[in-house]
């Protein structure tokens, strides 16, 4: 007996906001790409089911706000020293996840010590290093990242290696340390990229979850404001001027 | 009888911050206070503590916040120029409203300075340090006994009021070993459960910082709570001692090392028939600006000695408040004042 | 027929156009006039072009697109 059938198209929602992300807009730019890399924290704390044991640490620069925006216990630290605070933490409450995000000063400049030292010693902590090649909130300034001839607010004749140096690679200085067991460069200027990046993330908190040991994510970012360019030429600029000296590639993973 | 047992200044406040059931240090090593980190590497890993090593000064009072944040019992100890280091993260602390002990064993300054102890930093501790309006409360021992009870008292005070305690030590008082009974811990518990930083687990998310940009979140409500606070220690918590002061009419004001010479002095003078008084301010802040005005109201002078070029002898003057002749003796960079200068100048007064 | 629509909230736009250039079906357009931000916001064409693949709301920032995938089942009348 044949039944009679109809077609019905049911509405699966395939991508929607994750609960965890604060439901207050951020201030970030428009483009910058660290919206899109709360939103894979907020995804991941949520797959984990760690919300309620993360404490996410919020950096000087932009992302200072970010424990606004994320529905996780917050701290805050002072420039450079989230990977300070990140050890006090961690000592005191080994069972909770500490997620210590920061930018190009607070890693790279004023933090090189605590960055380095919290790496050596291996510290159970998931560093998570937004890279723009600049200072972003305090108004475009050459950061230790900044590009050899990018033009920023204090290199406005274009970073000159013979005046301030070179730019610094994050993920190979740390490589040099003994104690890491995963360093990985990801950007957030492509979907395939997004992905990669959600990937390196998971694998850092994973780390931190089965008490592995220190985990370094480094995500180049856009930043169309700092390099005063519209959104989609800050994409090709990552691509174009940033990915020929920062390899999009894991250099650890044991 | 409670027994008694001999050890350096230095050491006996490592131990006395474990029986306050300090289990978190993270400091660096300068001198003349590397006999606290030294003992602590060694201690706390007997009672199940941590003691780490920081990359700086500047890191370790970071890994204090974090781990105040994170609701322990935490020290951190230096000297002046660690201090000075320092000072960024106790101001985040006093926004934070973190507890926390913070020990300075002075030395001579500015800069690098010498090694040896001085009261160089009564200013930086009393009067700010850090950016901000935002006080410490600053105790100073003068002796290893109590340098180990105002330890124990210190971590109390911390968690009582969220604050940084400060203990205002200086080589001397670190490197000198005396005989003293270990302290007993009080006993008082602090509920921090509302505001530590422990997993949102059953309760909201919730942010230490001191950060408020917005109106709605001011920065100023949050600094009229703190000035409420510091009045209510202000009442609460002075403290300071008299010695042979009632019938005094030379009264010497010192404190830390100072008030030992001056302790001597007075014995020394009242040998001699001139009638000299101690007053010693153990809380230097909040300062007994009360307990001085009285003590030393009807007295022919004040003589302030310290060893530095004149930082305490302001906050006398300013508790006198013009009723007695204030006077300042002091040596500077760890050169120790000579109790002969010292009585010579009460002679002085009294010829 | 379509795979799917993405929804996008038109007020938390800020018009970076990143969802745009990523689209691979190139569904979504600038719009002509402006949100209340002041900018330009992302439109769907409403075409049956669609593939549901996400890609708009994987890279937008302010996490202003949601995707919907349809799913055709057979049902007893």
């Amino acid at each position: 007996m044949q039944l009679n059938t109809r077609e019905k198209v049911l509405e699966k929602i395939v991508f929607a906001r994750n609960a965890l992300l604060s439901e207050k807009a951020h201030h970030y730019c428009a483009g910058c790409g660290h919206g899109i890399v709360h939103r894979l924290l907020a995804e991941l704390i949520d797959e984990f089911g760690i919300a309620q044991k993360t404490v996410l640490i919020a950096p000087v620069g932009c992302g200072v706000l970010a424990y606004f925006y994320i529905k996780v216990d917050g701290c805050e630290a002072a420039h450079g020293r989230v990977p300070a605070v990140a050890t006090g933490l961690k000592r005191v409450n080994p069972e909770n996840i500490v997620i210590a995000y920061q930018g190009d000063g607070d890693l790279l400049a004023i933090g090189t010590a605590e960055t380095i030292h919290a790496a050596n010693r291996g510290e159970n902590i998931t560093v998570v290093f937004i890279n723009n090649a600049l200072y972003g909130m305090t108004g475009g300034q050459m950061a230790p990242t900044s590009l050899v001839g990018q033009k920023t607010k204090t290199s406005p004749y274009g970073r000159s290696a013979a005046e301030a140096g070179y730019p610094i690679r994050a993920c190979e200085l740390l490589n040099s340390l003994e104690a890491p067991v995963f360093i990985e460069r990801t950007g957030v200027h492509s979907v395939k990229q997004i992905i990669r990046t959600k990937k390196a993330l998971k694998k850092g908190l994973a780390n931190q979850i089965e008490n592995r040991g220190y985990s370094f994510i480094e995500v180049l970012s856009m930043c169309p404001t700092g390099w005063g360019m519209k959104p989609v030429k800050a994409v090709e600029w990552i691509e174009n001027q940033m990915v020929p000296y920062y390899p999009l590639e894991n250099f650890r993973d044991r | 009888m409670s027994k008694k047992v001999f050890m350096k200044g230095n050491e006996a406040l490592a131990e006395a911050a474990i029986i306050a059931g300090c289990r978190y240090f993270f400091g660096y090593p300068i001198t003349p206070q590397n006999e606290v980190p030294a003992y602590f590497a060694m201690r706390l890993p007997q009672v199940g503590g941590t003691f780490l090593q920081a990359e700086s000064e500047l890191a370790a009072i970071n890994m204090v916040f974090g781990a105040s944040a994170a609701g322990a019992r935490v020290m951190t100890s230096s000297s002046s120029p660690g201090i000075s280091l320092k000072q960024e993260g106790i101001s985040y602390m006093a926004g934070a409203e973190l507890p926390a002990v913070v020990v300075n064993m002075m030395r001579g300054g500015p800069g690098l300075g010498s090694i040896a102890g001085s009261q160089g930093d009564y200013f930086q501790a009393v009067k700010g340090g850090g950016h901000g309006d935002y006080r410490l409360i600053v105790l100073a021992p003068n002796s290893v006994q109590e340098l180990a009870d105002l330890t124990v008292l210190a971590f109390d005070l911390a968690d009582r009021y969220r604050m940084v305690c400060m203990i205002l030590g200086d080589g001397f008082l670190g490197q000198m070993s005396e005989p003293l009974v270990l302290p007993t811990p009080s006993g008082e518990s602090f509920d921090k459960s509302d505001w530590v930083l422990d997993g949102a687990k059953d309760r909201a998310p919730r942010i230490v910082r001191s950060l408020r940009l917005t109106p709605e979140d001011a920065l100023e409500k949050l600094n009229l709570r703190l000035q409420e606070k510091y009045h209510a220690v202000e009442q609460n918590e002075t403290r300071s001692e008299e010695y042979m002061a009632d019938d005094a009419e030379y009264l010497m004001v010192g404190f830390g090392i100072s008030s030992r010479l001056l302790k001597a002095a007075v014995h020394s003078l009242r040998a001699q028939g001139v009638k000299a008084g101690l007053f010693r301010p153990v809380t230097l802040w909040p300062f007994p600006s009360k307990q001085l005005a009285a003590c030393a109201a009807g007295k022919r002078r004040v003589l302030v000695v310290e060893m530095n070029a004149g930082q305490m002898v302001e906050d006398v003057r300013l508790a006198v408040n013009g009723s007695v002749p204030v006077d300042f003796l002091g040596r500077m960079a760890g050169m120790l004042p000579e109790i002969k200068t010292i009585t010579e100048r009460i002679k002085n007064y009294a010829a | 027929m379509a795979s799917g629509r993405p929804v996008i909230d038109t007020a938390l736009c800020k018009g970076c156009e990143l969802c745009v250039s990523v689209c691979p079906q190139k569904v979504l357009s600038m719009s002509e006039d402006t949100n209340d931000r002041g900018v330009p916001y992302a439109c769907f064409d409403e075409s049956d072009n669609c593939t549901a693949c996400a890609f708009c709301g994987q890279i937008c920032p302010e996490y202003a697109i949601r995707v919907i995938r349809y799913e055709r089942v057979a049902e007893e009348v």
